[in-house]
């Protein structure tokens, strides 16, 4: 029920209440009225049809390092 | 697809699975509660139990809105598209939930009920809008994060006129539901360290709302995306809390989650719904202030008030263990019904048909474990 899928915003219509977005090969459309500033290019939370929020690029990079980092001291650690 | 595959990347599970090793102290016990059953179906897809040491345990939480809504909900949909005889709108999560005398949303559309499966709330106004004359109910269900298209829909029915659309609104909290949960545990309930927090209704209603969860019960939380590597990376950061002594709100899912939430979001649903004094949850029982109505603003469009529906007592399936299950008192595997008279094509329990329930989890990735191991 909770499940949200990352989107790629394609295209936002004129009154930009909707825009068409990628969702690796297939596109769909998605209610941008939960949210605000959105732009082409930008990655959205896609869910029953509604933008939930969009993904910051910067904090899943800094995530995935975190990550990254915990494994390495792991090894180097023994 | 990006944002999925590189959280999903097995070099990456390997170091956080040794990192895990590592910082778990074999002496103690680290039992973590993953709230939400996308957290469930996240552990028994990508394996991420068999990658936790024996003593890093994973306790699944309450959270799957079709698990924990009473049966007596499903009747009361089912009679008001039989009895009042209206179109009825659904997500598909719903259509083969048992409801009382083993009646389901499937079995009522199989007799002859217009029950429609729909994806998003706008197809619920579209069929409302392509017919005046009939009467359309969207059986609204969800946590926050299902919360705010309801709320939408809502708005755009006010603002058109829309005279034959309403809602069945059994929208949930979850913030309730956790505390229900830390009040009760302890030797008598389930027994837990820390808590794996919601990961799409947090990007609603923000880390904040957590606060009380270290300040009233001791217990650190930390709020975890649904993919496995953030799965893992936030158990390793529930036991670094544990082991340091710490006891926090931490964030993992950054990329989506922030302190305050989404703003817009939270409006629109202050605007339309307002608290339940009491709602019942399946295997948690009353809870007050756990679920919404539709605000008296918006009373005209609660389908609650349009088509009134007595429903009498409903009996559970005998020997069903979801309620236990929903409180992760109990496992799937402890119930007798489990994948003997109980199975995704026949379910006795909610539990066994939602796709986030724990005893689908089990059946579909987990029901030879045991045997195996």
């Amino acid at each position: 029920m909770c499940l949200a899928i990352p989107a790629r915003i394609t295209a936002i219509d004129p009154t930009g209440a909707t825009a068409t977005v990628a969702l690796g090969e297939v596109s769909r459309e998605c209610s941008l009225a939960l949210i605000e500033d959105a732009a082409v290019g930008d990655y959205v939370l896609m869910h029953v049809g509604y933008a939930l929020n969009r993904i910051s690029p910067q904090e899943a990079q800094q995530t995935l390092a975190l990550m990254r980092e915990a494994g390495v001291l792991t090894d180097a650690g023994g | 697809m990006k944002y999925i595959d590189e959280f999903r990347d097995q070099h990456l599970a390997r170091g956080l699975a040794g990192a895990i090793a590592a910082a778990a102290h074999p002496t103690r016990q680290y039992r973590l509660m993953e709230f939400c059953g996308g957290h469930t179906h996240a552990i028994f897809r990508y394996g991420v139990a068999d990658l936790m040491p024996a003593n890093v345990r994973f306790i699944h939480g309450p959270g799957c809105p079709v698990c924990v809504l009473p049966m007596t909900r499903i009747d009361h949909a089912i009679a008001l598209a039989t009895a009042h005889g209206v179109t009825l709108c659904t997500y598909a999560d719903l259509m083969r939930v048992p409801a009382g005398e083993r009646r389901s949303l499937l079995k009522a559309k199989a007799a002859g009920a217009d029950i429609r499966m729909i994806y998003s709330t706008a197809d619920a106004l579209r069929i409302a809008r392509a017919d005046p004359e009939r009467q359309v109910v969207f059986f609204a269900i969800g946590f926050e994060t299902t919360t705010p298209p309801t709320a939408v829909a809502a708005k755009a029915a006010r603002a058109e006129g829309l005279k034959n659309f309403s809602i069945f609104c059994n929208h949930v909290l979850t913030p309730p539901a956790l505390r229900t949960i830390l009040a009760t545990a302890g030797p008598d309930g389930v027994q837990l360290d820390g808590i794996l927090g919601p990961s799409h209704v947090s990007t609603v209603i923000g880390s904040r709302p957590y606060e009380f969860v270290p300040a009233a019960f001791g217990k650190p939380i930390v709020i975890a995306g649904f993919e496995p590597l953030d799965v893992m990376q936030s158990a390793l950061m529930l036991i670094r809390q544990l082991n340091d002594g710490r006891c926090e709100v931490e964030n993992q899912y950054t990329r989506a989650v922030t302190l305050e939430g989404n703003r817009k979001a939270q409006a629109l649903m202050a605007e339309v719904f307002r608290p339940r004094e009491t709602f019942e949850w399946r295997g948690l029982g009353f809870l007050p202030d756990s679920a919404l109505r539709l605000a008296d603003d918006y009373a005209d469009l609660d389908a609650e008030r349009r088509f009134p529906v007595a429903i009498g007592e409903v009996r559970e399936v005998k020997g069903c263990e979801c309620p236990a299950i929903l409180r992760g008192v109990k496992e799937p595997t402890d119930c007798k019904l489990f994948g003997t008279v109980c199975t995704p094509d026949n379910p006795m329990g909610s539990c066994m048909v939602s796709s986030e329930g724990a005893c689908a989890a089990y059946w579909s990735y987990g029901r030879f474990r045991k045997v195996e191991g």
